[in-house]
């Protein structure tokens, strides 16, 4: 669906990324300067690259050897940029309609409708862009990307120019296409959390201008080393389960996983829903025996596969739970002391808080 | 209440005003579109030369005009055997001095708000299907609207003052070229004249003042409807 392979120069800074992707839904990751928005752009074709080929949803926009560049505005790109961009000299319907009036083939009424109520601005429409708050910019500009018929949305970290509230406010909606819209999507963000929940089949990351990583998000978590930094801390696995039952008096929900029941803090999916769940290896304790009266409501029986030193005092355990990885970030003493092995079954606890807001429902496709 | 040559010279006064600066209105909207956005080096040549009337004698500018479109010149005596278009001694004139005086006056108000317009927004515009041209009439122009309408009302209270470059290039001619400053001018000069002339100070107060808060009102309402906060 997403095929790229360009070359560009920008000052000193040099962009060379190929990757491809049928997810529907890809994230591209990577820290601030790594060159995210640059490719947008170029995919979007608001910049030209030095050479190379651009493929979007099975269609060449750019290819440097063949001569083909088809400008921005015949690429049938929804792009929501960090900043609304919304235009001052409109209304928030007129705003909504304007990819609308250039589309080929317009959209439906039904579907302005649809698109309205899925991002809740029906209430806005007759509102001036300047009264509206951050949150509601943001929206009005999905919203206009939507209805100008894309083949293809690019979203460049649409939440980052909101505060922690405004965040909370949007973040739903975005979720919501991403789990509902048939549309490819390209989710940028340097945010890891963001990213797994958005975008938790496929990513690619992004360093310097270069492709360091493209692959399933599983795979990614796994490597502390791509994560850069500042977001090591959050490397782990992604636990995929099923929803039991919630357990309404104490605010939890039961899932299984591989066999064995966890507990997190109350998901709004629907019992039956596939979730997947971030696990973060620095929240996994390991012990040799099954522990009694712990407050710890999760204990997990794992095989371990392999262990790794980490730095000079952390050793990384991966482990099987039934066919998932798992993994614990251990002190390499703590590794000593309980003569920890390839093969042995040891059993990983987790804390139920250490899970909260890190379980997703899983996103179609991959 | 005003005699018929009083009022003569007001409507000729407005109507060459009007002229004008709506015929110089695109060009100045290409100059200003050439001068904020492109990169080209040479454009500060451009730019003196758009500002020159400013700070040149007025009286210069008329008699360059004289010189280069008069009925013995090359291009005025083209221009008049090709398309009948004859400049100097003419309301055309007047209005054509007018334009050039009023120009600088024209260019740079639309240029200010063009350099202050978020080219990021006419990107946005171009991905949502919008070709240059379309993103240039529904976006840019729109934006920009308060500093075309404050180029046009200066440039015409400037078209309305001019004085030099037209008695130069166009003469005082009563009917044709005779526009209120040169008509108070003029009566000022004649004994006996003062109470005509005071008449006419008047009214060119008055419709000084009328332009400028017309457009005052209506850069609000611009603003306004465009909601820039």
């Amino acid at each position: 669906m997403l095929s790229i392979d360009i070359a560009h120069r920008q000052g000193d800074f040099t962009l060379e990324c190929a990757f491809d992707s049928d997810a529907r839904v890809t994230g591209l990751f990577g820290p601030s300067g790594a060159g995210k928005s640059s490719l947008l752009r170029i995919i979007a074709g608001l910049v030209r690259p030095d050479r190379g080929r651009v493929e979007l949803a099975g269609r060449c926009v750019f290819d440097s050897q063949a001569g083909v560049h088809v400008p921005a505005h015949r690429r049938r790109i929804g792009y929501v940029f960090q900043r609304a961009r919304l235009f001052a000299h409109l209304n928030v319907r007129h705003n909504l309609g304007y990819g609308a009036w250039f589309a080929r083939e317009k959209p439906v009424r039904a579907r302005f409708e649809q698109v309205v109520d899925m991002l809740d601005i029906g209430p806005l429409l007759g509102r001036r862009i300047h009264g509206l708050s951050g949150g509601e910019q943001q929206r009005v500009a999905i919203g206009r990307a939507l209805l100008s018929n894309p083949a293809m949305l690019l979203l460049d970290e649409p939440l980052a120019s909101l505060d922690v509230a405004r965040r909370q406010e949007v973040l739903p909606y975005i979720e919501r296409l991403s789990a509902e819209s048939e549309l490819p999507i390209l989710f940028v963000s340097h945010q890891l959390d963001e990213l797994l929940r958005l975008a938790n089949r496929r990513v690619v990351a992004i360093r310097d201008g270069r492709v360091t990583f493209s692959g399933p998000t599983a795979e990614f978590l796994a490597q502390p080393a791509l994560l850069g930094a500042e977001q090591a801390r959050d490397a782990g696995v992604l636990l995929r389960g099923e929803i039991v039952a919630h357990v309404l008096a104490d605010g939890l929900t039961e899932l299984a996983c591989g066999g064995q029941l966890l507990y997190v803090p109350q998901v709004e999916h629907a019992a039956g829903a596939e979730i997947t769940l971030h696990v973060r290896a620095r929240d996994v304790m390991l012990a040799r025996e099954r522990p009694q009266d712990i407050s710890a409501l999760n204990v997990l029986e794992a095989r371990i596969e392999r262990l790794a030193n980490d730095g000079d005092y952390a050793v990384n355990v991966q482990m099987r739970v039934g066919e998932q990885p798992l993994e614990a970030r251990i002190t390499r003493r703590s590794a000593q002391a309980l003569a920890l092995a390839p093969g042995q079954t040891v059993h990983a606890v987790i804390k139920s808080l250490a899970l909260a807001e890190q379980a997703w429902e899983r996103l179609g496709g991959l | 209440m005003f005699d018929p040559a009083t009022l003569e010279v007001l409507s000729l006064s407005l109507w060459v005003a009007t002229t004008a600066v709506l015929l110089s209105l695109p060009l100045a909207l290409v100059v200003a579109w050439f001068l904020a956005r492109s990169r080209w080096r040479g454009k500060m040549l451009v730019d003196a030369l758009v500002h020159l009337p400013l700070v040149l004698p007025p009286v210069v500018t008329g008699y360059l005009l004289l010189v280069g479109l008069g009925r013995n010149s090359l291009v005025g005596g083209w221009l008049a055997d090709t398309f009948g278009l004859v400049f100097a001694f003419r309301w055309t004139g007047a209005a054509l001095a007018g334009a050039i005086m009023g120009f600088p006056l024209l260019v740079r108000p639309i240029r200010l708000s063009l350099e202050a317009i978020d080219t990021r927004v006419e990107s946005a515009a171009a991905t949502l299907g919008a070709s240059p041209l379309w993103v240039a009439l529904t976006v840019t122009l729109p934006l920009a609207l308060p500093g075309v309408i404050a180029g046009l009302v200066l440039a015409f209270a400037r078209a309305l003052g001019e004085f030099g470059a037209t008695i130069t290039f166009a003469s005082n001619i009563p009917g044709e070229t005779r526009t209120l400053p040169i008509a108070i001018y003029t009566f000022i000069q004649v004994p006996g004249g003062e109470g005509r002339a005071a008449q006419l100070i008047l009214i060119s107060v008055a419709v000084s003042l009328a332009a400028l808060v017309a457009s005052e009102l209506i850069a609000r309402r611009v603003k306004r409807l465009q909601a820039l906060a």
